[in-house]
């Protein structure tokens, strides 16, 4: 996984609650057996209407989305994680990530950083009224950023030590696992004989 | 202090712990299916990764099969791939695999159960989001994403923070008619979607300890829908009664022992919950979906609500959206809503027990001329027994469609699909938009409700039907 530091960028308003990981990407999406070529899938069914505000063309490199409450609930399909990152997000910014989607986005590398309900809505203001400003977001110092001058926005956002430390370090989850093998089969040791098994 | 019942569980699964890092949790029993998995086993090639323990590991085909012509190869050419490399993953690995037309195939939450390999007092994880379904037997189950399937598939281990712990009482009894699917609908209308984010929750109650097995994964199995890491439910005499006998179940000696084991998950007396829920299942009638997420729901008796009415302007916006998507408008009652197609399956609803409920309420009825039932076994092996009992021939003498075993309209990964603008009345978890194919809407509904409603045509339930056979009021 590559390291994750900073990042500025274009960022789109996405102004609904309860985006669900179906709204992210549908399941006829999903058959695909490769970790790449989502990105047509992303919000397949409000692409349709070209008012939605993917299609404005002040958000084509965007790679920020400032979202509503309860983004990603539902399906634990990483697929919406990859769909956003095949499309170029690199952040989603909201004020509550449902917890399966929060965790894969660690493992994938992309940045769910949980901010307060009211700066996303200062973040949503400000993108209404300047299309295609960019936002920045240090993983560092935890903190978004957007504007200058007196209306600048700057506030901090949540994303937990753990988390945190992994995607600035890009570390493989698995290669540090592998490290406690010996805590791991010596648990395997402790495992009571009626615990079932698949294959005997 | 005494501890939860979800702490023992997890407590007895730490393999590590360290200051500032998440535990590392031993995985007892990982369960895969064709979508999720794919891209593990890749990554699994690509660093030279084997399975760590493919005795730990069960397989089968679920999203994507075809529930007609199941004996033929899978039409769609993509699913058909999808399918043929977790074949293919599955015997490169060692990993037991139930494919479609074998006995044991269906859907992973139903399969697991039914084999007995769903046990108290486990760790369960797939890449599936209604793992949660397992914790009705007083497991803590949890949905992953790909990374995490190749995580486990690598270590048979998970890091995860400690989840906060919450009890979700329920007292009193179910009135009559009243289903486990009511119960949980109405408790995440209560809670809303993100209501049970971050903890673990138990069930616990008279209502809850009077449910059936296959009503304790219903409401399980909607953990989720109220955002909650996963749900449980402290094992008692129905569960063990549940599992004596079934294939992968202990016997002898050890299933003394293992029952001697699982009597002790339960919660101490002197154990503090972080959050605590108590409802009246007495007071709960049943309950129905308006809106595009599981906690937009109202009871049947009631009406589409006027957004106006929500406190939080997020909510009004919301149900402004839902009421726009699902072409509804407020104050009309639920009973007068016209539905095409009515499904009856998933693993909420997909078990023997809720097709015998079904087929008991259609009986001697015919389905709506405008209307269609669509009624989809959990598994093959309920799919058989059901046939056995005659269930089939119910439901097809009703005008109803019999179909294979899978996921089906839950999803519409496969050709079962709601098309744009077409209503549905479902048994199923989620009333997405989209949800059962581009454009579809649905209703959440429980299985009695589902079988008056294929009667009828618009939202019902039994009590809203004439019975079968009286003269009185049909064909009028």
């Amino acid at each position: 996984m590559d390291r994750f530091t900073t990042h500025t960028g274009v960022a789109m308003p996405l102004r609904r609650s309860n985006v669900d990981t179906d709204q992210i990407i549908p399941a006829v999406y999903l058959k695909r057996v490769t970790r790449t070529g989502f990105e047509d899938g992303l919000f397949a069914a409000w692409r349709n209407d070209p008012a939605f505000v993917l299609n404005d063309p002040a958000y084509a490199d965007a790679s920020v989305l400032v979202a509503g409450p309860d983004f990603g609930t539902g399906s634990s399909r990483e697929h919406a994680v990859w769909a956003l990152q095949n499309y170029g997000f690199k952040v989603v910014i909201s004020s509550r990530f449902a917890d399966i989607f929060r965790g894969n986005s660690g493992k994938s590398g992309l940045l769910a950083a949980q901010v307060d309900e009211k700066v996303v809505q200062k973040l949503w203001d400000h993108l209404d009224e300047h299309p295609g400003a960019t936002v920045t977001v240090d993983l560092e110092s935890r903190t978004v950023k957007a504007g200058d001058g007196p209306n600048a926005i700057e506030d901090s956002f949540d994303i937990d030590d753990y988390t945190r430390w992994r995607l600035l370090e890009g570390l493989d989850d698995i290669g540090i696992t592998l490290g406690h093998d010996d805590d791991i089969a010596s648990y395997e040791s402790t495992r009571p004989s009626w615990k079932p098994v698949t294959q005997h | 202090m005494g501890r939860t019942l979800a702490e023992k569980v997890w407590d007895e699964h730490v393999v590590r712990t360290a200051e500032g890092e998440p535990d590392l949790l031993y995985i007892d029993l990982h369960l895969i299916h064709e979508v999720t998995s794919p891209q593990a086993f890749d990554g699994l090639r690509l660093a030279g990764r084997r399975v760590r323990r493919p005795d730990l590991t069960l397989a089968t085909e679920d999203h994507n099969v075809p529930t007609l012509d199941w004996d033929k190869p899978i039409a769609d050419p993509v699913s058909r791939t999808q399918v043929e490399t977790l074949r293919k993953n599955a015997a490169d690995f060692g990993v037991r695999l139930h494919p479609l037309g074998d006995v044991e195939q269906g859907i992973v939450h139903v399969v697991g159960p039914q084999l007995g390999l769903t046990q108290p007092g486990m760790t369960i994880v797939c890449g599936d989001s209604h793992t949660s379904t397992h914790g009705a037997f007083g497991a803590i189950a949890f949905g992953i994403g790909t990374s995490e399937v190749e995580h486990v598939l690598a270590t048979q281990t998970l890091m995860q923070a400690r989840p906060k712990t919450m009890a979700v009482t329920v007292t009193g009894s179910l009135p009559p008619g009243v289903t486990a699917k009511d119960l949980v609908l109405t408790l995440i209308t209560h809670t809303g979607t993100g209501g049970g984010q971050g903890y673990i929750v138990e069930y616990r109650g008279p209502a809850i300890e009077e449910l059936s097995m296959e009503g304790r994964m219903t409401v399980c199995n909607m953990s989720i829908e109220w955002g909650a890491k996963a749900g449980l439910i402290a094992p008692d005499q129905t569960t063990f009664d549940y599992l004596e006998g079934r294939p992968e179940a202990p016997t002898g000696a050890d299933w003394d022992a293992a029952v001697a084991h699982w009597r002790t998950l339960v919660t101490d007396d002197d154990a503090r919950f972080d959050k605590e829920i108590t409802l009246d299942a007495s007071t709960m009638t049943p309950f129905v979906t308006w809106g595009t997420n599981p906690g937009q729901g109202v009871p049947l008796g009631g009406a589409v609500p006027d957004p106006a009415q929500f406190e939080e302007e997020s909510d009004r916006i919301a149900a402004q959206k839902a009421l726009e998507y699902m072409a509804l408008e407020a104050g009309t009652p639920m009973r007068e809503i016209k539905v095409d197609t009515v499904f009856v399956g998933s693993c909420t609803n997909g078990r023997i027990e809720d097709l015998r409920l079904a087929a008991e309420i259609i009986k001697g009825h015919q389905v709506d001329p405008d209307t269609r039932l669509l009624v989809v076994p959990g598994s093959a092996r309920v799919r058989l027994q059901a046939e056995a009992e005659g269930l089939d021939a119910v439901f097809l003498e009703a005008g109803a469609e019999w179909r294979g075993a899978g996921c089906s309209m839950c999803l519409g990964m496969n050709p079962d699909q709601l098309a744009p603008g077409e209503r549905s009345a479902s048994t199923s978890n989620r009333n997405f938009e989209g949800r059962q194919g581009k454009g579809g809407r649905t209703h959440l509904v429980s299985v009695p409700v589902a079988a008056a409603t294929a009667v009828r045509g618009t939202l019902s339930s039994p009590a809203d039907l004439v019975p079968a056979g009286s003269t009185l009021g049909r064909g009028a």
